[in-house]
């Protein structure tokens, strides 16, 4: 009922506004064309006004509304040097901002038509246009260089004593592996990879360093202040390993395993009393368009201080006990058709997994 | 239909398809309906078709954006109303997630392809080639017929995949795969993904006929005198535009193949190492890289948006300089602007995949040949400010159109400067920063620029006028709006609001922004509302518009005003006008204007 109710208003609105476009073309016919035009000419060049100095205002005002909202405080070392970034990218573009939209409607509220006046001949000056040729270039100069100087910063390789995990994406979750103690990750084919079976990324048991290797899904867990390497996989389509908090992103690509790193600065304890929000989480949004489920694709991160972490680490169950603690004789017994793909792709699967080490 | 038809029209600069020797008259074919209307090789109604149909996907497009703004502004409310209509797609009135991203990715794939690239391109560079350079018609106007006929059937062919059982394409306008190639994984890539595929192989096939036609005629039909510096601006930014389509289309039909292939034929160009959940089923394929599709799709996908932003700014140029009375600043480094864009847009696409594991050294060259597009960027903007400078500037409603497009363009592409910065794309990309940047800069600013040339020339096309008060309405609620609904998104983009969910709800980290989502959907429909009151005044101004009196209502230089107020087929009743002088002499000398066609004068000063 609304929604017609809704219809009829609208239908009439344009009505009203149809029947009065129409009176107005009509009432122009009779005052005069040059009389309707001057008069139309004015009106608009004030709302270029109006325009130009509520829009500033807006700007002005939309930044004091969203200033809390937006960007916390960054929790990892990468993070603080992409918002100095962009910090300075804010000046430097605001800049231009203002000066270009302040002349533009100015100009057009100015030089509006009046019949005393004549367009001023002016159809090129080399020098002007040397000027801003040069001062945009000076000004991409620096935002390129600071850019790069902290891209490659952030992007480089991951300090000898970072913590690995593997991530690995699939539609519509994540699962996370620890190498175990002996610090390697166990070799996997995902022609392996079975739900059922409780093997979800494929691990091949034949390889013994498989056997430490914990795997857990949706929550994963870094200690603070250490730096962290993430080897990052897909199952099956594109996710993207989004980390807002961090200021950090990856695409998750199938085949093609993918890093990042960053040291995680505050715990998520502190964090909670940072952001007086006792619910507070790192959370993990996939940012790459995955399927139907896209958007509920969410993951967990729990920053602790490195004794609460070997606290967690000691209770967990690595996933070759937790798929055969009651039969003890496994790897010799693991089904056959598992040994032929494992067989088969061995040396495929030893050099990727030589790629994820490092 | 006669051969005759195609070959009435008679160029000056005498091209190898001269039939007819010696007739300067216009032939008068007894035209058929079929013939004037529907299988029509006059470029004007060519044009016309073109931005009909243009008009009809943009409606279509329009309402799908705000059929999923209804989502994200009211998430927890249903609307029984959609039931009724969508059926199963909206099962208890609440769009469900599967046709909320069919809608995301056919309003994306609609509006960039069928409305941006065919509606603008299709439309001016139909329309202008012939008229501002003086000839009678295009290169070859039977080609020209067929580029409207393959985009037509592109569009009947995206149309029916809306009608699928398992829906239309939904995998992102992008349609990168595994996504994309598995049905299995997603029920928009089964048929739908199909339909979707053949349709831009159409519609590439009618780029490519329409580009080479504009190219060749731009080339080689340019009137007596009509040297390329003395070219109006929007044929230059059309030339590049089409020079750009040519160039890169055929790299995305090559991509489009492959995925066709990887699909049905078995091969592993894209896919790899994949195992679907759905179905618990390993697939066999090995070896493919999932990141070579993006590389092929950028790399018409980043000329693509130039393809859509040139002629908006060609058209943009042109009104501006008629509406200021004075000359636009800067020709030569308007075209020379308009040049380095062009070969920099082939050399930037790979900064839509800052984030794939690129190789950060590669990473950083894109940087710099990204932001380098800055330059030329800010060029035209300083000469478009500069040509409003001291002009005698009549707010005509293109003349509006054409200052919200600079507003806009200033606006947009600053926030591009962010993202084309690598260091910042880690974090914004895939935000809701990206869809305030690209929607601003080449979405809004794009249809500013097409409403820009569709006021302005109307009265050409039509031989009667726009409705100014619904077009002064039209253009203030639409750059406000504008601003409205993707100024804020910024700030959602920083706090790394992810696009692409339809529900925020279950995030902590961006549910902040709920109240602002729901402004947001109101503004964009009001917005949408007052665009289907700038179709109404389009449609009904065709028929009942108030007459063109004059040949020449604008006071403009160019040729396409010589021509008589509804020029037949071959557009100048007799000869073709010979060109004297370039096309910006407003103000010059004390006269108000000097039309193209008229000599230079003894004592006439230079420029």
């Amino acid at each position: 009922m609304s929604t017609i109710f809704i219809i009829i208003i609208l239908l009439l609105g344009f009505v009203i506004t149809f029947q009065i476009a129409k009176a107005s073309e009509y009432v122009s016919v009779l005052k005069g064309e040059k009389k309707a035009f001057e008069n139309n000419n004015r009106i608009n060049g004030f709302l270029m006004m109006v325009f130009l100095v509520a829009g500033l205002i807006g700007v002005y005002w939309c930044n004091e509304l969203f200033k809390g909202k937006v960007l916390g405080e960054a929790a990892s070392q990468h993070g603080k040097q992409i918002d100095s970034m962009l910090h300075i990218t804010f000046i430097i573009t605001g800049i231009i901002f203002i000066i270009t939209q302040v002349l533009l409607f100015w100009f057009a509220y100015k030089y509006q038509y009046s019949e005393k006046r004549k367009g001023y001949y002016f159809p090129h000056d080399n020098r002007l246009e040397m000027v801003w040729t040069v001062i945009p270039a000076i000004a991409l100069t620096i935002l390129v260089g600071f850019g790069l100087f902290y891209w490659f910063r952030i992007t480089g390789d991951a300090p000898k004593d970072a913590l690995q995990i593997e991530v690995t994406g699939k539609q519509f979750g994540w699962i996370f592996r620890y190498p175990g103690k002996d610090e390697i990750f166990g070799k996997k084919y995902y022609q392996n990879i079975s739900d059922a079976k409780q093997n979800s990324l494929g691990l091949i048991w034949d390889d013994p360093a498989t056997h430490d290797d914990i795997v857990v899904n949706t929550t994963m867990y870094l200690i603070v202040n250490r730096p962290v390497k993430l080897i990052i996989n897909s199952r099956d389509v594109i996710h993207d390993v989004g980390l807002a908090e961090f200021r950090m992103k990856m695409d998750a690509v199938p085949g093609t395993p993918t890093t990042m790193w960053f040291t995680p600065l505050y715990t998520t304890e502190e964090k909670k009393k940072m952001t007086h929000n006792p619910d507070f989480e790192y959370e993990i949004s996939c940012d790459q368009m995955c399927g139907s489920s896209h958007f509920t694709m969410r993951g967990v991160i729990k920053v602790v201080t490195n004794e609460e972490f070997i606290l967690w680490r000691a209770k967990q169950k690595s996933n070759y006990a937790s798929v055969f603690e009651n039969t003890p004789a496994a790897p010799g017994k693991t089904d056959s058709s598992n040994m032929k793909a494992a067989a088969v792709i061995n040396t495929n699967a030893a050099s990727k997994s030589v790629a994820q080490k490092n | 239909m006669s051969n005759e038809a195609t070959l009435h029209g008679h160029s000056e600069v005498g091209t190898s398809h001269d039939v007819h020797h010696g007739e300067h008259e216009i032939h008068h074919h007894k035209e058929t309906f079929i013939t004037k209307y529907v299988f029509s090789q006059d470029h004007k109604m060519i044009s016309k078709q073109f931005i009909i149909t243009g008009i009809i996907w943009a409606i279509l497009g329009g309402l799908m954006s705000v059929l999923f703004r209804l989502q994200l502004g009211y998430p927890d409310s249903s609307f029984p109303i959609l039931e009724d209509l969508l059926g199963k797609w909206a099962k208890g009135g609440k769009i469900q997630p599967e046709f909320y991203y069919a809608l995301t990715t056919m309003h994306g794939t609609v509006l960039v392809f069928f409305v941006l690239t065919g509606g603008l391109s299709g439309t001016f560079a139909n329309f202008l080639i012939p008229l501002q350079i003086g000839a009678r018609d295009m290169a070859s106007p039977f080609l020209n017929m067929l580029s409207y006929w393959f985009f037509f059937l592109a569009s009947i062919i995206m149309v029916c995949s809306l009608f699928l059982e398992t829906g239309p394409a939904s995998g992102g306008w992008t349609v990168y795969p595994p996504l994309s190639a598995l049905g299995d994984a997603n029920n928009g890539s089964k048929a739908g993904m199909d339909f979707w595929i053949v349709s831009m192989a159409m519609f590439v096939v009618s780029s490519l006929l329409g580009g080479l036609n504009y190219i060749s005629t731009i080339l080689n039909m340019r009137t007596k005198g009509m040297s390329m510096t003395r070219l109006p601006l929007t044929i230059w930014a059309i030339l590049f535009t089409a020079i750009l389509g040519v160039l890169s289309f055929p790299v995305l039909f090559s991509g489009l193949i492959l995925l066709m292939f990887d699909r049905h034929g078995g091969t592993s160009f894209y896919l790899s190492d994949i195992f679907i959940s759905a179905t618990q089923k390993a697939l066999p394929n090995e070896g493919g890289s999932a990141i070579l599709y993006q590389h092929l799709f950028w790399f018409l996908g980043h000329p693509e948006v130039y393809i859509i932003i040139l002629p908006a700014m060609g058209l943009v140029s042109e009104v501006m300089a008629v509406n200021s009375r004075k000359p636009i600043f800067g020709y030569m480094a308007m075209v020379g602007s308009l040049f380095a864009i062009t070969i920099l847009a082939f050399l930037v696409w790979a900064h839509h995949m800052f984030v794939t594991g690129l190789n950060p050294l590669l990473g950083s060259v894109f940087v710099l040949l990204t932001l380098l597009i800055a330059i030329p960027s800010a060029i035209k903007v300083f000469n478009w400010i500069t040509t409003l400078w001291r002009g005698n500037i009549r707010f005509t409603p293109a003349m509006l159109f054409a200052i919200g497009f600079v507003s806009l363009f200033i606006s947009g592409g600053l926030t591009g400067i962010f993202l084309g910065n690598s260091t910042l794309d880690i974090h914004l990309h895939d935000t809701y920063f990206v869809i305030a940047h690209f929607h601003i800069v080449m979405g809004v600013s794009a249809f500013f620029g097409m409403f820009c040339g569709l006021y302005h020339w109307f009265p050409k096309m039509y031989g009667r006028y726009m409705n100014n008060t619904m077009a002064y309405i039209h253009f203030w609620i639409t750059l406000i709006g504008a601003y409205l609904i993707f100024w804020p998104m910024h700030y959602e983009g920083l706090a790394g609001m992810p696009r692409r969910y339809l529900d925020y709800s279950g995030w902590s980290s961006f549910n902040q922004f709920g109240d602002l989502n729901r402004f947001i959907s109101t503004v964009a429909m009001v917005v949408f509302a007052v665009q289907l009151m700038f179709v109404f005044n389009f449609f009904y101004s065709i028929f009942k518009g108030r007459k063109v009196t004059s040949e020449n209502p604008w006071g403009a230089t160019t040729l396409e005003w010589t021509t008589p107020i509804r020029p037949g087929h071959g557009n100048w009743p007799g000869e073709i006008p010979e060109v004297h002088r370039w096309a910006y002499d407003y103000g010059k000398d004390g006269r108000d204007f000097i039309s193209q066609t008229e000599p230079i004068g003894a004592n006439e000063s230079s420029h």
